[in-house]
């Protein structure tokens, strides 16, 4: 087997698998079998698939200087589905919230996206990276041609918010929101280093 | 509804909780045995059976709720106890070492019957009642809890207070060899809290010594802690060593870790927001018998009623106070 097949047909799976496993837990541990939710299951779901949102957008983000540090370019194969997996953790934190925690109780969820600023910062990360992952495709990014990478570049932006959104409520301790922001400012130090160091290549993330 | 008839819910009928601890030592036996491919969570600490001793002579008393209370487990895993760590499952896990006897109690400030008292000599003389009481937390969760202790009315009297006390002060313990959670500036320590003279004299708010009809678990205060069921759960202080009558106002301890977001009066109000968070509604904790996706659907937020529902006990202490500037 060629090494084009042997990601296509052995390390994306096991990857995707790998990426799943917060997932499998979480219906583990609905079910009381890999562990349990805890006093408030509801918060405990949100939470868990919120954090793994970040952490991927993390792991995402952390290819493209990773593969340039270490020439290892086949990790470029491997962004496009961890970041669907930061969409799909991110979206799982959306749904736990607007069906388990607001009940689709709508008169709430506008109040809370509206007046709520935490709230309003993590819905305009969800909408970025809903509008990323529907044009994730080789067909959108063929049609959208150079506008592709100008989109998708706001990532970082999601991520930036992402955070914030983060940081603003919790109530007191801030050790994890410190977390993702030091990854998150390494990274983006990186890449602006990047630029200066390589003037004439417009962007990193080719 | 608020008052119940005496005999409504007597302890013993409470304790559905050894079977509910049965059921998850068996479930996390079962999944440890079966090798599931992500360990289960670290075992829940079940209090160890020498620290939970029954609790003799306890009254019912009419201001307890018939409304159904929280699990023995969700009542001691589901915890803020910032001296044993931010996380709700830390001031189990960090608390099991704790050794809270003997305790004593320093009474200082504008009253006659000062000093250092015994813990026993303070309860000694004081019938215990189980007071099963709402608990609303600032984070809009709720719990029902049956509590054991004393109308905290009977203990002050018996300090007697002095005319110029207007405000009762209370802190915990502050010992980071004891409470590790203290080595972190999460808080400034000591813990403060504080009452008005009348808030702290009306029959609602008691010092509990137990819960569950038993002595009260590290992580819930032990071995006094105050309840005031009308106010969000920070004002009530866990691991009391010292009551000060105080002239003047005490600054508490969230007034000054973010006094935009938490005031002294800190009374459950609906219609007050937090500046971050709605505090119209709040989800009653709960986990489920069997868990399952339903479950998970069924626990939805309900409505968060004045003052916690206690309102005809307690509005009264209000006239005149604008609530919206005294949150």
């Amino acid at each position: 087997m060629d090494t084009l097949r042997q990601l296509r047909f052995i390390w994306k799976p096991i990857v995707f698998l790998v990426c799943l496993i917060p997932a499998f837990h979480a219906v583990g541990d609905v079910y009381g079998i890999t562990g349990d939710l805890g006093a408030n299951p509801v918060e405990n779901l949100q939470d868990r698939f919120g954090n793994w949102g970040l952490r991927f957008l993390i792991i995402t983000l952390a290819i493209s200087p990773f593969r340039l540090r270490s020439g290892w370019n086949w990790l470029a194969r491997f962004r496009r589905m961890l970041g669907l997996f930061a969409f799909f953790y991110v979206l799982m934190h959306f749904l736990t919230w607007l069906f388990l925690d607001q009940g689709l109780y709508l008169s709430a969820i506008i109040e809370d996206i509206a007046k709520r600023p935490f709230i309003t910062i993590g819905f305009a990360a969800f909408v970025i990276l809903l509008s990323l992952a529907v044009t994730s495709t080789a067909g959108m990014r063929r049609r959208l041609g150079r506008r592709w990478q100008k989109l998708h570049n706001w990532i970082y932006v999601a991520a930036i918010l992402g955070v914030w959104h983060y940081w603003w409520q919790v109530k007191l301790d801030v050790s994890d929101p410190a977390i993702y922001t030091s990854a998150l400012a390494v990274l983006l130090i990186y890449r602006i280093w990047y630029r200066y160091q390589n003037p004439r290549k417009k962007t990193l993330a080719k | 509804m608020l008052i119940k008839k005496p005999a409504d819910i007597r302890p013993s009928e409470i304790t559905t909780k050894d079977n509910y601890l049965n059921r998850r030592k068996f479930m996390q036996a079962a999944a440890l045995a079966g090798g599931s491919l992500i360990t289960a969570d670290v075992l829940p600490a079940v209090i160890p059976g020498e620290r939970r001793a029954k609790l003799e002579g306890v009254i019912a008393s009419e201001y307890s709720t018939d409304e159904k209370p929280n699990s023995f487990m969700d009542v001691t895993t589901y915890n803020n106890y910032y001296e044993f760590g931010v996380r709700k499952e830390d001031p189990y896990r960090n608390s099991q070492d704790f050794e809270p006897t003997p305790w004593s109690v320093e009474v200082t400030g504008n009253a006659e019957n000062t000093g250092t008292f015994a813990l026993e000599d303070i309860v000694k003389p004081h019938t215990l009642e189980e007071r099963i009481y709402r608990l609303r937390c600032v984070e809009a969760w709720s719990m029902v809890i049956p509590w054991v202790g004393i109308p905290l009315a009977s203990i002050i009297k018996q300090f007697k207070p002095l005319s110029s006390a207007k405000y009762v002060v209370f802190e915990t313990l502050h010992d980071k060899e004891r409470m590790p959670g203290q080595k972190s500036r999460s808080l400034r320590w000591p813990y403060v809290e504080g009452l008005t003279i009348a808030e702290a004299t009306n029959p609602l708010p008691i010092l509990a010594v137990g819960v569950y009809g038993e002595v009260l678990p590290n992580q819930n205060g032990a071995p006094l802690r105050l309840i005031v069921p009308w106010k969000y759960g920070f004002k009530s202080i866990k691991g009391i060593v010292k009551i000060h009558f105080s002239e003047r106002q005490p600054r508490t301890s969230w007034e000054l870790a973010a006094p935009h977001e938490y005031g002294f009066y800190a009374n459950v109000n609906p219609e007050v927001s937090h500046p971050r968070w709605s505090q119209a509604r709040e989800r009653r904790i709960g986990s489920e018998e069997g868990g399952g996706l339903q479950s998970l659907f069924t626990a939805a937020k309900q409505p968060t009623v004045m003052f916690n529902g206690y309102g005809e006990h307690v509005a009264h202490l209000y006239e005149g106070l604008n609530l919206r500037k005294n949150f």
